[in-house]
Parts: C-alpha cells; structure tokens; sequence
C-alpha cells in the first residue's frame, strides 16, 4: 500500500529490488559483459572510478552494472567497498612528468617539447547520429581494431613527455614549485577542518563529483569570479605506481593507473614581494575524465588566488562553500534521503504553523 | 557489546559489523571523546557505507562500532519498526552482524537506533539510543560558515540563536522552531537534537541511559551522557511548548485511535474515507498498550 509505517515495511523493500531486477532484464539478449563497460562505456567508467576513489577497473564495471548505469550509485558501490578494507600503504608522491602518455596537449603553445598528441577524444567529433551503430555487426570492433593497429607506424614517438608548465616556470613566469615535506592529508580517515591544507583540497576535488565541480568552475569562468584560464597542459596516459616494499623498504612498481591530468595558466597577479606572476591551478583524476580535471583546476586556482588576495569574494573562491558542496557521494545520498518519510517532523511543522495562525486570529481579535 | 567477534571475514567479503577494525576503533575513540565533553560535536573519519548518505550512515558507523554478537537491536524511524527505512537498515544489521538479536520491544534492546523519534518508555542505564543526525550543528541556521561556528561555540556564543528565537516571538508571539529545538548540554555546548519533535527534547534531560548522535555526512558524533542537564533553549517568560494535541473541539487531548493512549506522540493522517486519524507514532508503544488493555477489559 504506502511506503510509510505500516506493516510490511522490509517486504516492500524486497519487491522493490526485484522490480528493478526485472528492469535490468526487460529486453532479454546477453547480459552486460564488464569488459564491454570498461571499454565501450569508457567515459562513464572513468568518471565512475575517480568519484568512487577506487582505481580497480573490474570493481567499476561491476559497480555501473549492478547501479544500472547511474553513475552516483555505482561510485557509491565502490566507496563502500573502500570501508571495508583497512589502509595498508601509501605511496610517495608519483611524478606525472613519468606518464605513459594517450593524449597530451597544450593550448598556450602552438609547438610544446614531446609533441601535442590529440590521441582519443570526441573533442572535434560532429555529434551527428550514425544510425548504423544501432544494428552493429559483432565482427564490427574486431575489424575497426585491426585496421587502426595496421596503420601504426613503427617509429611511435616517446610515450612520456615533459611537463609544460617547466619551461614557464624556469624564465620565472609562474611561481616556483615549493617542495613539500608535509604527508597528504588523508581525507578518508580524517574530517575536514577549515582552513584546510591544500593537499586535502585537492584530494576533494580529485573525488568530486564531475557535474558539481563543473557547475561551480563555470560560476568563475561566467563572471562569478576573474579566470580566463588557459590549459597550459592537459595529459591523459598511465601512470606508474610504486609501494614500499614490505621487506627493504624500497619503491617497486605495482602496476599503473589510468590518470588525467591538468594544469591551467590564469592572469598574473600581484605578488606582495618580487615580480608579478601567472596563477596556476591543478587538476587530476582517476580515469580519462577531462572536464573534471579542468574544473578542478579551476577551482584549484580560483581558490588559492582568492585565498593570496585577502579572501573569497565569489562561492567558487571560498573553500567552505566548495570543498563540502562537491562530494557526489554526499550531495546524492542527503538529496535522495528526502524521499525517506519525515511525518514526524512534518507533525511538528504543523504543530507550529497551526499555533502561528491562532496567534493570528486572537491578535485580529477573530476566532481561530 | 561486551565481547568482540574475531576479524575472521564472512562469507560477503567483510568482517562482522562491515567496518574494517581500525575504523571502528577510531570511531570508539570519537565516542569516548563526545562522552567525555558533552554535547561537543566531535569529528571522525567517517566512512561510507552500502547505503545511501542521508539514510542514517551517521547512526549506523556508530552502531556497527558499538554492536556485538550478543546485543539486542532494535531499529526504528518515525517511531515505527516497520518504516521502510528502519527495515533496510534492520536488514543491513542481521546481513552484517551474525548472531546479533533483533527485537521491537524497546525493554528488551540493548542498542537502539532511531530516526526522528526517542521511544515512549524511559530507557534504563544499560541501554543507549543511538540518533541519525541530518545536521549536527544548531547555528547552521544563523552561520553558514563553519569555521565561525566553531569559534561560537568554543566561546558558548550563541547570541544569534537567540535572536532567532525572538524573531520568531516578534513575528509570530511563538517560538517557530518545529522540531531540532536547540538544547543546551551540561551548562555549555548547544546541540541540534537531531530532527526529534520537541515532544522528546525533556527526554534527554537528566536521563539513565546514554544518548550518542550520529551525523555520517557532516563527519561528527556528539553525546547526552546519563544524568547530564539537557535544557531547550526559551526565555524567561516563554515556556518551551511541545506539540499540542489538544482537540480544538471538544478542549481535550486527542487518545490514539488505535490503542487510546492520551501520552504519547500522535501521527495524524488521512485514511481511505480521507477521515483525520490520530495514531502513536511509537508502534512497538502502542502494541504493548493494545495488548495490556486486551489483558485488562
């Protein structure tokens, strides 16, 4: 019957879990194969795997799958996951100038050293439909490979490249680098407290959800802010991942992580001592997810900047407002709990509105 | 609670009670801190959980913490075991925590987790409530900023809630607060009781049991240790209201339609005919009064 408290509650809930079993499985034919989303829903798959902060390919596809292809609920699959595991390691800092390189461009260069490699993506795509795809031949991928590996020159240009931000920041145009010795905060095991260092900044937005990080990005670039960012580099590629060793303690490669990642160029601003210089703003994600490194390291920018300039003046500046509105995982949980019942508090609510308008009456001198 | 489960994992691919060790280990400490500073919001590494934040991820890492293999669980939401939200995390717990016992009657709980409500019967020194909390912090509604609120309550500032309250009194002559009422604890900090009508706030005033508050989201617990002072928060000269279920017709208190209590909290609803009924929301309450009246006529 109702959904409320009546009796039956956990059998409703069961019923409920089948129908959308048998949603799943309404129009029959194979079921989803979790290489298939892996590949052919690649997009989806990397944004899943970032916000879900676990970069275990198979774990994200079977996450997507069993959430029906909702990427909120499948990034849900795999933080939960997380909780049952206790943390065994951490890594020293990687360096992403190693990356095994996919995609690499700069739009502040016409001409970068490595090369600017368009590699895989729908960028300069006509989103015109090719309605053939929706009866595709099964033999279909197998050729469209063959024939893209059979054009592969020999000669491949080196698959990792340096940094472009390197040669900015050696004629003194960017701020230099500021070697770290502090650990990075470790936002799974501990709360956020304001201010926060940059490094838990970063971890947020590096498991933020892509739409919210985008929304507020785009506030700065639209006028709610100053950026007028230039990419000046964006990579795409494998990154090689190193543990201690449990024995001799020393770094050994445990495999690599598909990464994106960004680096953004805004005007200069004032320094308080020396030259004035360029912003910088960082971004980086699991998986190949573009916009969000962009908007990351918008916000990265727009906040360390504002911070720089004696505080936030516009929400996408302030690290309150952005830092605890952009976690999918909370932002989709606290949205969707309100279709939970909630008629004790509405009692209460009527309680007062009732008491409000009897007031009311008695202060017009009507009867209530 | 007493003796704790060895690691050993279960078949689903975790250890009893979800959690991984450690992190129920830190969430003990975050509870022995909140006990020992009442009222003070204390934050912890909260984790995520296979339900959905929002649906009661705060309540439940406590409980996960607290629970072993010979408790006695009970779970509401809105006062009633039935809820479609109290049965899922019910499911979660016997899923999740071989061994563990559940139950309705609230005597017989030594764990309860509950949303929105606090159960009719008074509970005793060996049992704690565990609350889900939406929102931990009671100046939220005047300071959006939370290193502030921080500072306020550090210094037990609260001057902006009461003028919130007065504004209510200048607009309405009323209190407008509905349910979260503020509540100071032991003399200092101010909480939010979590989303309770005010009917329950006199509950945690000087109590047996232990009250422990879990906000998941906002990463904080918070606690109502027994015996602690727990004063809503009014002037003078205007008394703090709980919810009137006084029948404007007839000058009475309205008696539940099913079991006829006239103490408890009423669920007011429409049935088929769209005739206005009033029932307890506390529904293991209103059994028990249903049978001991059947016992009694």
């Amino acid at each position: 019957m109702s959904y409320v408290a009546v009796k039956g509650g956990g059998e409703a809930i069961r019923e409920a879990a089948r129908a959308l079993e048998a949603l799943r499985a309404m129009a029959g034919g194979p079921s989803l194969d979790p290489r298939q989303i892996e590949h052919q829903l690649h997009f989806l798959h990397g944004r899943v795997m970032s916000e879900g902060g676990l970069a275990d390919a198979d774990l994200v596809s079977l996450a997507i799958k069993q959430a029906l292809g909702d990427p909120l609920e499948a990034a849900l699959y795999l933080r939960a996951h997380r909780s049952t595991r206790p943390r065994l390691a951490e890594t020293a800092p990687l360096d992403t100038a190693r990356m095994r390189l996919v995609r690499r461009i700069s739009a502040a260069f016409k001409q970068v050293p490595g090369g600017q490699m368009l590699g895989a993506t729908p960028d300069y795509l006509h989103r015109l439909f090719r309605f053939e795809l929706l009866e595709e031949d099964p033999t279909a991928l197998e050729r469209i490979l063959a024939d893209w590996l059979a054009d592969r020159p020999n000669d491949l240009p080196p698959p990792t490249a340096p940094k472009v931000l390197d040669a900015l920041r050696a004629e003194g145009l960017l701020p230099p680098l500021q070697p770290s010795s502090e650990t990075a905060f470790d936002i799974t095991r501990e709360p956020l407290g304001f201010p926060v260092p940059r490094s838990a900044a970063l971890a947020i937005m590096a498991r933020g959800e892509t739409g919210g990080l985008l929304a507020l990005a785009y506030s700065n670039m639209r006028g709610y802010g100053d950026i007028h960012p230039t990419v000046g580099e964006l990579r795409v590629g494998y990154l090689p991942v190193e543990l201690p060793h449990p024995v001799t303690g020393e770094p050994v490669e445990v495999g690599e992580v598909l990464l994106t990642e960004c680096e953004i160029v805004a005007m200069f601003a004032r320094e308080e001592e020396g030259p004035p210089r360029f912003t910088v703003g960082y971004g980086a994600c699991f998986g190949h997810n573009e916009v969000k490194a962009i908007a990351m390291a918008v916000l990265d920018r727009a906040m360390s900047a504002a911070a720089a300039a004696g505080g936030p003046k516009n929400p996408s500046e302030d690290p309150d407002f952005v830092l605890l509105h952009v976690d999918g995982i909370e932002s989709h949980g606290f949205c969707i709990h309100y279709k939970m019942p909630h008629y004790v508090t509405f009692q209460s609510d009527m309680d007062r509105l009732r008491r409000a308008r009897a007031e009311a009456a008695r202060a017009e001198g009507r009867a209530p | 609670m007493r003796q704790r489960s060895a690691d050993a994992l279960l078949p689903l691919g975790h250890g009893f009670g979800y959690l991984d060790e450690d992190a129920k280990r830190e969430l003990r400490r975050a509870i022995f801190k909140a006990v020992c500073v009442p009222g003070h919001q204390t934050p912890y590494g909260s984790r995520e959980l296979p339900i959905a934040r929002g649906f009661g991820t705060g309540g439940l890492q406590i409980t996960l913490a607290l629970i072993g293999p010979e408790d006695v669980l009970k779970v509401i939401d809105q006062g009633s075991d039935d809820s479609v939200n109290a049965a899922n995390l019910r499911r979660l717990f016997l899923a999740t925590c071989p061994g563990v016992r559940e139950t309705r009657r609230t005597q017989e709980a030594s764990l309860i987790q509950t949303r929105h409500r606090i159960p009719e019967r008074p509970l005793r020194a060996d049992q704690i409530l565990i609350l889900q909390v939406p929102y931990p912090d009671p100046l939220v509604v005047v300071e959006p900023n939370e290193s502030k609120r921080r500072l306020m309550h550090g210094r037990a500032d609260y001057a902006k809630l009461w003028v919130k309250l007065y504004e209510g009194m200048v607009t309405f002559s009323e209190i407008t607060i509905s349910h979260r009422y503020p509540t100071r604890i032991a003399g200092h900090y101010v909480i939010d009781p979590s989303p309770i009508p005010r009917f329950d706030v006199p509950k945690l005033h000087r109590a047996d049991c232990l009250y422990l508050f879990g906000a998941g989201r906002e990463k904080r617990i918070y606690a109502v240790p027994p015996h602690t002072t727990a004063e809503p928060l009014t002037f003078e000269d205007v008394p703090f209201r709980v919810e009137d279920f006084t029948d404007p017709a007839t000058g009475r208190r309205r008696a539940c339609s099913r079991c006829g209590s006239t103490t408890s909290f009423l669920d007011e609803f429409f049935d088929e005919t769209g005739a206005r009924l009033f029932q307890c929301s506390d529904t293991a309450f209103c059994d028990e009064e249903l049978a001991g009246r059947g016992a009694a006529a």
